[in-house]
């Protein structure tokens, strides 16, 4: 930015005032758990970046063929690859949890111009990941 | 939480859009992808797909289509949300850091066609 503005007010910038800029610390967020567990939630987005990374190692080894899905399934069975999902797999499920919880306060459906009640949407959402859940373990474990 | 110099850009309505997307995606097949992959064949609970089911079932062009909008959406996903825990979160406010949130989703997303077209 250039001084224009400043003098476009009528007001030469060092006689201005300085701008309120409140300080806030790096490790606001360990100060109340309220905030842990925001950022935590807002964390999961770095394993569901992992998420793909994995998708994306799958995809390749299969595409590649036989012998480097093996090689994926082995990689995929190094303790710390499996250590690493497990907590990926938690912050997942956090992501999952958090996020269909919050979908019955954004949105207000009605039926008939009656409002319907926010459980009723929030057991829909949960109603749906099951089901997405189950048919996908039912086709990938139903190939055996 | 807004801070000084953070912009504001015709592009940011897109960017939640496919933040929101992502979410759904992200929370819809995520935990049961992990859990399979990651765990239960990974431990050898229950036998991994055949290759050449596994290769059938994804070749497929749907499924094509709808893993590329699941790599797209999760990693703008991430790529959005992660941008702001640094922001918010770390007082991390550089530039710098938004782009590489955003190119890295953009060259994950054009891996995802490479490798999806090559399966």
């Amino acid at each position: 930015m250039s001084a224009e503005p400043a003098q476009a007010v009528g007001t030469p910038l060092a006689e201005r005032p300085p701008m309120y800029q409140p300080k806030v610390s790096r490790l606001w967020w360990l100060r109340r758990r309220s905030y842990l567990q925001f950022v935590l939630r807002e964390l999961s987005s770095l394993f569901v970046g992992w998420f793909v990374v994995f998708l994306l190692l799958l995809i390749r080894a299969v595409g590649q063929g036989e012998a480097e899905y093996q090689r994926f399934l082995d990689f995929a069975a190094n303790p710390l690859v499996i250590l690493l999902n497990l907590v990926a797999l938690a912050f997942l499920t956090l992501h999952a949890v958090t996020w269909f919880n919050l979908a019955p306060k954004a949105m207000v459906v009605k039926v008939r111009g009656q409002r319907v009640p926010p459980q009723m949407i929030a057991m829909s959402q949960f109603g749906g990941w099951a089901f997405v859940s189950l048919v996908l373990a039912v086709i990938l474990v139903g190939l055996l | 939480m807004s801070g000084p110099g953070r912009t504001r850009r015709p592009i940011e309505p897109l960017l939640w859009l496919l933040f929101s997307g992502g979410g759904v995606a992200a929370a819809l097949v995520g935990p049961i992808l992990l859990l399979l992959f990651g765990l239960v064949f990974a431990l050898g609970w229950i036998d991994p797909p055949r290759y050449d089911d596994l290769h059938a079932l994804m070749s497929n062009w749907l499924t094509r289509l709808v893993l590329f909008g699941i790599c797209l959406l999760s990693l703008f996903h991430f790529a959005h949300r992660f941008r702001y825990t640094l922001w918010d979160g770390l007082q991390l406010k550089h530039r710098v850091i938004t782009m590489a949130c955003y190119g890295a989703a953009i060259v994950g997303s054009v891996l995802a066609v490479v490798l999806l077209l090559d399966l």
